[in-house]
């Protein structure tokens, strides 16, 4: 069994959104950051990546160029546009705001009558 | 911008394929070697660390696909597929094919042809620079838009609304250039006509206000392109060339721009004369206020000027006349109006008569849509298995749907191109047609880009709506139904309610098609009847020989002989029983008119006549060559010239309205509003004069000698064929004078322009309505076959046991029956209507008649018989052994 979590839908474009503002990366890189920032906590199929970037990349929140890799080789790089950050952060408040509510919702206890 | 972004995906989707696909397979593989890097530096062989890699990556193929999605890839291929699918689908079944297309070629077709001469007619607007601020000036008074010419030039000089004020004058003039003297369609325009209009000589120059300097001083010629091009063979030596107009030198000085063909839509005259020279063109004095021989008065307003600004300015000039000339000008009150029909003379009949042909086009559209959404329910009904296997294995309803789609616009589209291009080639042999020969009647309705865009719109909005029917269908297709087997049962339900849906279409389509019949039958009852009317002339056996003795130089004295000459030339032809000579004919190019006076009146104001009657000047022979009856009294003599007692023929509305009766009206006189007193002394029968559908009015016929005229038609009774008379009465007066104009045409052929109206209006409405019918028999067809060949098996059931012929036809064809029945009832009741409104033009149309009832009625009938007969057939000789050996 595993102690990873399965992702929950429409998370994982916010994921790769966050994982690619923090530098330019390739496809692999943008599994490597996600495993690395979520603390090895979320699985991702490596192969659903990419109808993920290639979605974001035609919604042009995202731009691409190919390029070398530290492995020395060819690989496509990512970027965040202007309209990639502005949603980032669009997106990363509404996660808080439902997260926070779920949360709360979740710690209410059962009253005693 | 997203849709933008698609559109650009789906394009290069489309194109660069390939590129986009071997893009992303090498990005997945070099994911792919960068993960295997890891793994071999974890210490795997570098084999092993590929294939541990590609186990992680998952489903590659998926992914790749899943991607090519994502980036729009998919969209555009499976549109290609969509579009394979359907092509191999038409293929397969090339008549249904072929039939959907030529349904809508011809529905298409006919919409752009009538919106193509619309668009000529109604919505294109003069080739001339800003023409939305052309207007011309429509007098209240004589409701027209003539004016004398001293008006003219009062009114152009003293308004401050328009930017400068044109006249013209349409006439005829017998053009010399050294051979075959021949009569030319002028238009004598005052010298600031092309510049005020705004347009530049394609050769030479053209005339200017400068060149006015008094009468006949500016005798030039601006050719139009096209006689430039007929009569000069695009000869540019032609300017500075002198011909002879009326026998006087012309010289030509310069070629219009092609695009131009005067200000007057349809009429294209042959060249333009400064109208300072009419002196040489026409006898009348052009300086004579009363007179208002001018055609027409237009010009731009000026900029910031409205229509009531210009009006309010023409009124105050015309009360400054009113005041200054009370004889001649007693009433002169403007309204604007457009030029290029005439206003709304003939601009309100072709508006109104062009917009119900739209109507009624648009109406064969929405039966040929009908008609093929019934094509494609049915299809898709027969599909329904197909489809519910397609849905069972996981498509898409969307996919399905977009499938239908893309069939139906393929369709539409290609039936949109067949019927574009004939309209095409319709539109340009309308444009070359000369309707009526004796007059430079050219429509120019050479389609645009307007008429090709709205030729696609109508294509792409008919495939929508007919692709439209079927969807319903579709989405309440449930797979588990249909493949359990249940088919009958599901069907049937679905049976009935298509069908009703079905029922509306084809209900409103033989009703679409009942109107167009009943009113074809109504047009073409009228049309005929028009041509059997009592015309007060014979048209058989009559030629009509047209000269202009002007035009070859015969002025006052000189022309009463040579009349009298031609006429025994003529006469002495072999075949040719009697010559009478007029100076205009009934229902001719114009029908001049005088008040006349009760011979007890003294003050002969307008306002005192009696009547106004319609006058011709004959000749004695002029009754029985025209074939004009007299009820009683006598014709003219020779002897009746200008030194006798002045007489009258007047018809039988004359005698009763001046004289109370036709016995009182023998020998009494009546006054002319010259003074002169004429005596009656015969009384002719009525006749039409100036339109087919007026009503009886008075006219009067006074002998050519006692009242000259140099126009001249000779009216030429003889039973022999027209094609060797006409030469041989041409040679004979080319003998008398060479430089005479002769024009010959049967009597018959000189009513062409008033039969043009009610003639076009006939054909088109025939046309329509033959496609209307075609239709509505496919239609018919359509429905009866498929409801047939669906109940095939209960028909071969009913014959085992024993069904008659009778109840079977009723069975099989009942329902088509009552819906026919319910269609032509309800069209032949509109059709009622609709033919109202064709009696303006057709003249007795009438539809309450039982000729047009019956033929209606049994017009449908046919259809009906034509659209069942095979599937009657089918039915009847249904074999229940055929069929049970199936199952």
């Amino acid at each position: 069994m595993t102690v990873q979590a399965q992702l929950l839908p429409g998370t994982l474009d916010l994921l790769i959104l966050r994982a690619v503002s923090l530098g330019p990366l390739h496809g692999y890189g943008v599994l490597l950051r996600i495993e690395q920032i979520s603390g090895g906590a979320l699985l991702i199929e490596q192969g659903a990546l990419y109808p993920g970037l290639f979605r974001l990349l035609r919604q042009g929140l995202l731009k691409a160029d190919w390029g070398t890799s530290e492995n020395n080789r060819r690989a496509k790089f990512y970027e965040l546009t202007a309209a990639g950050q502005k949603r980032l952060r669009e997106e990363t408040a509404s996660w808080n705001r439902l997260a926070t509510a779920i949360a709360s919702a979740l710690a209410v206890q059962p009253e005693e009558s | 911008m997203r849709l933008f972004d698609s559109l650009r995906s789906f394009a290069s989707s489309l194109f660069h394929r390939n590129e986009i696909d071997r893009d992303v397979e090498e990005e997945l593989r070099s994911h792919i070697q960068h993960r295997a890097d890891d793994l071999e530096r974890s210490g795997l062989s570098r084999a092993e660390a590929e294939r541990r890699a590609r186990i992680e990556f998952g489903g590659y193929q998926r992914f790749k696909e899943d991607s090519r999605e994502a980036l729009g890839v998919h969209f555009g291929e499976s549109f290609l597929q969509d579009l394979r699918f359907c092509l191999r689908g038409m293929a397969k079944k090339p008549g249904f094919t072929v039939v959907a297309v030529l349904t809508l070629a011809l529905a298409i077709g006919a919409n752009s042809v009538v919106f193509g001469v619309l668009n000529a007619f109604i919505l294109r607007p003069l080739n001339v620079p800003h023409a939305e601020s052309l207007y011309g000036l429509w007098r209240l008074s004589s409701n027209d838009m003539a004016t004398s010419y001293p008006d003219y030039l009062d009114l152009r000089d003293r308004n401050r609304t328009f930017e400068s004020l044109v006249a013209y004058n349409v006439t005829q003039a017998g053009l010399d250039t050294g051979s075959d003297p021949s009569r030319a369609w002028v238009d004598e325009a005052s010298g600031n006509y092309f510049d005020a209009l705004g347009l530049q000589p394609y050769l030479g120059r053209v005339f200017h206000s400068s060149d006015e300097r008094g009468p006949n001083s500016a005798p030039y010629i601006v050719l139009t392109h096209a006689f430039w091009h007929t009569h000069f063979q695009d000869d540019p030596g032609v300017i500075g060339r002198v011909v002879r107009l009326n026998k006087h030198p012309f010289t030509i000085i310069g070629v219009a721009p092609p695009e131009f063909h005067g200000t007057l839509m349809f009429f294209n005259p042959d060249f333009f004369v400064p109208i300072v020279d009419h002196q040489w063109i026409d006898v009348n004095d052009m300086n004579a206020r009363g007179d208002r021989w001018v055609f027409m008065t237009l010009g731009h307003l000026k900029a910031g000027v409205t229509p009531a600004q210009a009006i309010a300015d023409l009124n105050s000039v015309g009360a400054y006349l009113e005041r200054t000339y009370p004889k001649d000008d007693p009433k002169m009150s403007f309204k604007l109006a457009r030029p290029s029909l005439y206003g709304d003379f003939i601009g309100r009949p072709v508006r109104t008569f062009m917009t119900g042909l739209m109507l009624l086009a648009g109406l064969i559209l929405l039966a040929a849509c009908a008609n093929l959404g019934s094509l494609f329910a049915a299809r898709a009904a027969d599909r329904s298995r197909e489809v519910a296997l397609r849905l069972a294995l996981g498509s898409s309803r969307k996919r399905i749907l977009r499938g239908l789609f893309t069939e139906a616009l393929l369709i539409a589209l290609m039936g949109g191109a067949v019927g574009l291009a004939g309209s095409v080639v319709l539109l340009h042999a309308l444009s070359v047609w000369q309707p009526i020969s004796r007059w430079p009647l050219h429509m120019s309705v050479n389609p645009d880009a307007k008429v090709y865009a709205v030729a696609l719109l109508l294509a792409l909005a008919s495939g929508l709506l007919f692709g439209a029917v079927p969807v319903r269908q579709v989405l309440q297709t449930n797979p588990y139904e249909v493949m359990k087997g249940s088919v009958a049962g599901t069907k049937r339900g679905r049976f009935g309610l298509r069908m009703t849906f079905q029922d509306v279409l084809l209900v409103v389509q033989i009703a679409i098609c009942a109107v167009l019949v009943t009113s074809s039958i109504v047009a073409v009852r009228g049309l005929a009847n028009s041509l059997h009317n009592n015309f007060g002339f014979e048209l058989q056996n009559t030629t009509l020989v047209e000269t202009d003795l002007n035009m070859a130089g015969y002025l006052g004295d000189k022309v009463p002989p040579m009349q009298k000459r031609m006429i025994d030339g003529i006469a002495a032809i072999p075949g040719v029983e009697t010559v009478g000579l007029a100076d205009q004919i009934p229902l001719g190019d114009t029908q001049p008119d005088s008040n006349v006076f009760t011979d007890n009146t003294s003050d002969l104001r307008e306002s005192n006549a009696a009547t106004d009657a319609i006058m011709f000047k004959v000749s004695p022979e002029y009754f029985q060559a025209a074939g004009t009856a007299l009820v009683s009294g006598r014709p003219f003599t020779w002897q009746e010239d200008k030194d006798k007692p002045r007489v009258a023929v007047v018809n039988r509305v004359f005698a009763q309205k001046i004289f109370g009766s036709e016995a009182k009206a023998m020998g009494a006189y009546f006054k002319m509003p010259d003074g002169a007193r004429v005596q009656v002394v015969g009384i002719a029968e009525d006749g039409k004069y100036a339109s087919l559908t007026e009503d009886p009015r008075p006219a009067m016929f006074l002998p050519i000698l006692q009242w000259p005229s140099n126009s001249a038609y000779l009216v030429v009774r003889s039973s022999r064929d027209p094609e060797q008379l006409g030469p041989a009465i041409r040679s004979t007066l080319r003998n008398m004078d060479s430089g005479l104009p002769v024009y010959i045409q049967t009597r018959f052929k000189a009513l062409d322009a008033y039969l043009f109206g009610p003639r076009m209006a006939t054909i088109s409405l025939g046309v329509l309505g033959v496609m209307g019918a075609i239709l509505s028999v496919v239609g018919i067809f359509g429905m009866a076959s498929y409801s047939v060949s669906k109940r095939l098996r209960e028909f071969g059931i009913r014959i085992a046991l024993g069904a008659q012929r009778r109840e079977l036809l009723q069975t099989a064809l009942g329902r088509a029956g009552k819906l026919l029945a319910i269609g032509s009832g309800a069209g032949l009741l509109l059709g009622l209507a609709a033919g109202k409104v064709l009696a303006f033009i057709v003249s007795q149309a009438t539809p309450w008649d039982p000729i047009v009832l019956g033929g209606v009625v049994l017009t449908m009938l046919l259809l009906g018989l034509l659209a069942g007969w095979v599937p009657a057939r089918r039915a009847l000789s249904t074999d229940p052994l055929m069929l049970l050996r199936e199952e």
